[in-house]
Parts: structure tokens; sequence; C-alpha cells
């Protein structure tokens, strides 16, 4: 399969150092603020297939902060509830003029799938359990509106490491980087395949070891219906894994708490960790905007 | 025999090394083939009297026609993947001159009738076709089939193939009453309980794409159960199909050393590829049982080599193009594999692997002869069928999808350079396909 239109962003995994820092350098200098038509006339499809509210909105804002117009669809209430394909629903959108697609998509590597076969970039905002590196990218934007460089940063992810694609992104993300990776969970939700990302990545099971003296805490989102399908108790989990401040305090001083959101606020993390100061939680979704922004002003060739 | 095949007249295939692993024959002889039968096998030179048609197959392997256990042929019912005339005519292009087609159609071949139909002369066969019949009706694994009844109308096994038999007593009673008719049980081992939503082997690879993965134990428990339970019935015939893993080799091996008698099967795709070939989500790697690891893959090719394989079967699985060609997970299991396994065969067993080419002969002839219980096939002896494959295991080629005689493409081997091509397929006396 080819790789896809130029510009496209369909995964982390095959970006390079440099292709990273050029998209976060401009999303450095764009201001959602200051609306700047450097998109004008362009078509943004927005093509969900599961439900989104960050993601969704922030690519929408992006978009039209950039004088683009935009077409959401979503699987239901479209030809893909009476069971259209997805390279049929592509080319259909194609054909109506999509400059750009932007899909989710519930299969991993479906967004790969579509690339392949069409002549427009597509954007990955999310494929199954396999990547969502727009969020891997604004989260590197945040981490480094703190901290100066990504290169020996110690960061601890924690949660359900198997079933996120947030995580799978951002280890790529901050291991090409050199950032030194932890990571936490029962072994229903990380196994030890979770090595295979990147080199050096480490595991541990105790939460308080995950975070000892770490520069960034990430939190993944713990769906209860996951649980139900492992031998892991609710409270057994939260008693090992939740963030809480006690926890918080063994980080360094000055550690970012995390988390892509949604959150669970009581289950994966507590009200005073999600809202205390070193937390990035709301920043994170602010910072999408640009880097959206950046994504699709390289997606278009507007990238100066 | 029907009358026509009687009357196909004599072809005598001289110079070629005849390689009939059943008679122990590793040698250059002349084959006399009359009236659909072997006349005779001498040495070069040695046979008299006037023939209607002479072969000159110096340079070439003459061997007995290959017998594929596992191939879906997709009728009745998907005939926009395969029909049984398009199936056979790739298999006589891959020199197979038999092959056992698996009851997961549209409906389920679970009846006599259906048995029947498959083999009815309007279906355009162009090489034998030998049902497998449900073992259970409409392979939901509950109420068995009639054996007799299929053994009669002309199935040589049973099997709910895709669909295995989980439940225990099932599973016993199955093996117990087709013990008793001598009837293998071919069983597709795969605890579904397990692999539920998977969609390949789990690995670094499924890990990295973020797709849910079978383990390896989904394969073997079953076949271990299998073999216990098959011990428990003098006479019990257990087949292990497309056997992939490692752990289930060592359970087909205690199996073996047993009172029950337990064979298996190995595709070429397992014993070629591994799931590290499904780089980015390529369909055509997608299979049931999926590609394994590599650690898999090496104790397949130690046991091809070391006799704990029966056969080389395909597992030829037809999909079109709209079920291959769709998201990963979505994405239907399972190649085409018929033109494609002497090829693999030589390539990755004999030339790379130095297994020798009698014993690749034997994975896919005698072997699957005795699987089956295919009397007069798999060898050369005289007084067997005219079941003749000839190929030249040194001609280089490159296979080409698009000319597939099957009426899919899923493959992955499209555009490989392989070396072992068939140079005709001869079913019955009569030349089923010619190389150009």
């Amino acid at each position: 399969m080819s790789k896809g239109a130029r510009g496209s962003l369909l995964g982390i995994e095959h970006l390079d150092v440099k292709e990273i820092t050029g998209l976060l350098q401009l999303a450095r200098r764009m201001n959602p603020l200051k609306p700047h038509p450097l998109l004008k006339g362009k078509r943004v499809l927005l093509l969900f297939y599961e439900p989104s509210t960050r993601t969704r909105s922030s690519f929408e804002i992006a978009a039209k902060s950039m004088g683009a117009m935009t077409t959401l669809v979503l699987s239901s209430g479209s030809s893909i509830e009476k069971g259209e394909s997805l390279l049929d629903t592509a080319y259909t959108l194609r054909a109506v003029g999509a400059d750009v697609m932007v899909i989710r998509h519930p299969s991993a590597g479906a967004p790969l799938l579509m690339a392949s076969h069409l002549d427009v970039p597509v954007i990955n905002a999310g494929d199954g359990m396999h990547e969502h590196p727009s969020q891997a990218l604004l989260d590197a934007y945040t981490i480094l509106r703190h901290k100066k460089k990504l290169n020996g940063l110690q960061v601890a992810i924690l949660g359900d490491i198997y079933h996120s694609r947030v995580a799978r992104s951002a280890i790529h993300l901050l291991s090409k980087f050199g950032a030194h990776i932890t990571l936490c969970g029962p072994p229903e939700f990380l196994p030890e395949l979770a090595t295979c990302l990147a080199p050096g990545l480490h595991i541990t099971r105790t939460a308080e070891e995950a975070v000892r003296g770490v520069d960034v805490i990430m939190v993944l989102r713990v769906q209860k219906e996951r649980l139900a399908g492992t031998k892991i108790r609710l409270q057994d989990y939260i008693a090992r894994y939740q963030m809480t401040l006690a926890r918080l305090k063994l980080a360094k001083r000055d550690a970012m708490v995390m988390h892509p959101g949604p959150i669970i606020r009581g289950l994966e993390i507590t009200w005073e960790v999600a809202d205390c100061p070193q937390s990035a939680i709301v920043e994170e979704v602010r910072n999408g905007v640009p880097v959206r922004m950046a994504i699709l002003a390289k997606a278009l060739g507007k990238a100066k | 025999m029907t009358s026509d095949k009687s009357k196909t007249g004599s072809l005598l295939i001289k110079g070629g090394n005849l390689i009939d692993p059943a008679a122990k024959i590793d040698a250059v002889m002349d084959l006399l083939l009359r009236d659909g039968h072997v006349a005779e096998v001498a040495l070069p030179n040695k046979i008299r009297g006037g023939v209607d048609a002479n072969f000159d197959a110096r340079g070439l392997v003459v061997a007995p026609g290959f017998i594929d256990l596992h191939v879906h042929l997709r009728e009745p019912g998907q005939s926009y993947k395969e029909t049984i005339a398009t199936g056979t005519a790739a298999a006589a292009a891959g020199g197979f001159t038999s092959v056992c087609c698996m009851p997961n159609t549209s409906p389920v071949v679970d009846s006599q009738e259906w048995v029947a139909w498959i083999q009815q002369p309007q279906r355009g066969a162009v090489v034998n076709v030998f049902p497998v019949a449900a073992a259970t009706q409409a392979s939901k694994g509950a109420v068995l089939t009639d054996f007799r009844g299929l053994q009669r109308a002309g199935a040589v096994a049973v099997s709910d193939d895709g669909k295995p038999i989980l439940n225990e007593t099932i599973m016993r009673e199955t093996l117990r009453l087709a013990a008793e008719i001598n009837l293998p049980v071919i069983q597709h081992a795969e605890d579904t309980r397990l692999t539920e939503n998977c969609s390949m082997n789990e690995s670094t690879t499924s890990f990295r794409l973020g797709l849910r993965g079978m383990t390896t134990a989904a394969e073997a428990t079953v076949v271990d159960r299998d073999v216990q339970l098959a011990q428990q019935f003098t006479g019990a015939r257990l087949h292990v199909a497309h056997l992939s893993t490692a752990d289930a080799l060592k359970a087909v091996r205690r199996g073996k050393r047993g009172k029950a008698r337990v064979t298996c099967e190995i595709t070429p795709h397992h014993f070629t590829l591994t799931d590290a070939d499904i780089g980015e989500y390529n369909t055509y790697c997608k299979m049931n049982p999926p590609l394994r690891s590599a650690g898999d893959r090496e104790a397949l090719l130690v046991a091809l080599a070391d006799g704990t394989v029966d056969a080389i079967a395909t597992d030829h699985a037809p999909h079109a193009t709209h079920e291959k060609i769709i998201e990963f997970e979505k994405a239907l299991f399972g190649i085409i594999g018929l033109e494609t396994a002497l090829g693999l065969a030589i390539t990755r067993l004999h030339r790379e692997h130095k297994i020798p080419l009698a014993r690749i002969v034997e994975l896919l002839t005698a072997g699957p002869a005795r699987v089956v219980d295919l009397r007069g096939r798999g060898t050369l002896a005289r007084g067997s069928y005219a079941d003749v494959t000839i190929f030249d295991p040194k001609r280089r080629w490159t296979y080409e999808a698009a000319k597939s005689r099957s009426k899919s493409r899923n493959t992955p081997f499209d555009g490989w350079q392989l070396t072992g091509k068939v140079v005709a397929t001869i079913v019955g006396g009569k030349i089923a396909h010619r190389a150009g």
C-alpha cells in the first residue's frame, strides 16, 4: 500500500524527528485568535465513525480559523449506516470536492487504507487501538511550553496502554526525541509485549515506582467495561493505579500531569489532581487548536 | 471408474525422474498410462508396443498427482468467489489432480444430497473432487450429521472447518462414531472463546498495529484436547487442519505415539511467511490460523522435514476484492493458494531448507492420500489411477495473480519469483493442464 498523498498524517511511528519538529514549530506560529485566511476556499472533510468532543471540535475550529470550509460526516445519519464501505464513502467525499480528509475510525489502519486509495491527504484523528498522532503532537507541544526539551525527560504513562492509541502515538513520539519512558499498569492493560514499541521502554506494576522523580505523568482513561472483561476489580485498580495527590508528591516538584481526556474523575485520577496547578489537562485541549492548524496547513501545502 | 475415463487411450511419459515415495522410487523411469490407469513403470526404453502419445519428460520430475486436503471451492452458494470449475482449473494449474473441498459453503454441505451435488459432472470439475462433509448440522456444533450416509455419498472426511467443535461431548461423539466407519475427523483447531475480535497472531506486530491477537494457546489447547479424546477410541482418526504453532506440533507428536491415528497438514503460507509480513495492514496476509512468529515457522519447517507432518495443504480460500481490500479487522480470512504451492515448497523447503524433493513429493501425494484413504492415488504403482504431475524443479517463474485460474486474486504472492513449476497435470490419463 502506498503511504498516501503528500501531507497525510497517518501516524507518528513512521515520522522522523525533523518532520515532527517542523510541525511543532509551525504550530507555534499559529494563533487561533487571529484569523488568517491561509486555507481560504479549501474544503476540509471531517469523517467521524466514533464519538469525539475534543478532536472533532478542535479540527473544525482549526480549519475555520484559517478560512477553510468544513463538512462533518458522521457514521450515524449517513450512507455509512446503509452499509456503504469505507472506500466508497471516501470516493464519494472526494467527488464532492474534499481537499483533505480527517478521519476517526474504530478500525486500526482505516486511515492508511483510505489514504492509499485517494489523491488527497488523509489525517488520522484516531484509528482503533493504533495511533492518534495529533494528540501526541499536541502533548509534545504542551510539554515543550513548560520544559526546555524532550530529550532526557522522565515520563510515566499510567493506565490502559493496551487499548490506547494515545499511548502508542505518545510512546513513539517521546522516544524518538530521547525521553525516558516508564509504562505502568496491570498486565491486562500492559502486556510485556508493549516494550516492543520503542527501545528502552521500562515497565512497572507499581504506580509509586512509575512516578517517582518524573517530569511528566500521563494518565490514560480507564473504561469500566474493559475492567469488566478482566480479573481486575474496580476498587483494586483505583487503589493501585489511581493518580492521587500522594502519588503526585513522589514526582518532581514541577512535574506536569497530563490526560488526553475524557477524564473519569474518581477512577484513574482524583478531582484534586485533575484540578491542581500542575495539571495541564485543560491546556492540552487548548493547544489542540494551533497544533491541528499546523497539521491542516501542512496537509494543504500551505506551511511556510 | 466411469466409462469415458476408461477410454483415454495410452500415454508414454519418457525419461523423467520418477519420484513415487509410496513405492520408494526415485529414479529415471518411463511411465505408461493406459485407459485411466498406470499400466507400467519401467527402466528407460524398456516399454515396448505402440502407444497413442508420448511425453518427453527428460529433465523433469514425474510424480503422482498432487492431492490437496484442504480447499474452499465456494459452491454451493458463493460462486462470486469461486466455482468448482474455476477452483479445479486453478488446482490443475498448480499440479493438483485431487482436491478435498470443505463444507463451509452456503448452505453448509451437511447432507448426502449436497455431497452428491458437488460431484455431479455439471459442476465442470477438471480434477477429482472429494467432498468433506460437515460433522454437525449446519456446522453449528450441536447435532451430528449422518456420517454413514455422507460417507456412502462420497464424503472422505467430516469437519466443521472454520467453526471448530469446541464442545467436548460433541467432539468425543464425532470421533467415536467416525471411528466405527473409519472416517477421518478434520478439526480446525481454534478455541474461538479466546480469539473473539482477533485478526492476527498475538505478537509485537499486533501490539504495534493495535490489533487484537490470537494466542498460540488458542490452537494448541484444542489440538491437545482432541488428541486426548481420540486416544479413547480404537481406530479414531483425527486430522489437524492447517496446523500453525510449535505447541500444537508437540500435541500431534504425542498423539502419533499413542493408539489413535493423528495426522496433520501445514499450508505453504505458514511455512513461508510470518506475522511480520503483515507490515502495515496487508490484508492478503490475514488468514486463520494467522501467520505466526518466526519461531513457530521454524518448528513447522523441522516438522515438515522430520516426518511429523503428513501433508502440505493449501487452504485455498478465495474471496472477492470487496471482502479483502477493506479495513484489516473487517477483511475476511484466507488466501488463494493452489497455483503457488509447489513453487513455494520447492523455493522454501527444498532450496532454502534442503528438504529432499522426494519428501516434498510425499507431502503432496502419498501423505495426503493416506490421511483420507484415497486408494489408488498418491502413487504411481501399477494399477493406480493415471493421475500424474510433471514439474520442472529448476524452472524459475514469476507468479502473476492477475492470470490466476481462480476467480479471486487474494494472494500475498503476486509478483513473487519462485523456483519449481508445473509442466503438465494429468488426471485419469488425460492432460488437464499444460504449461505454455
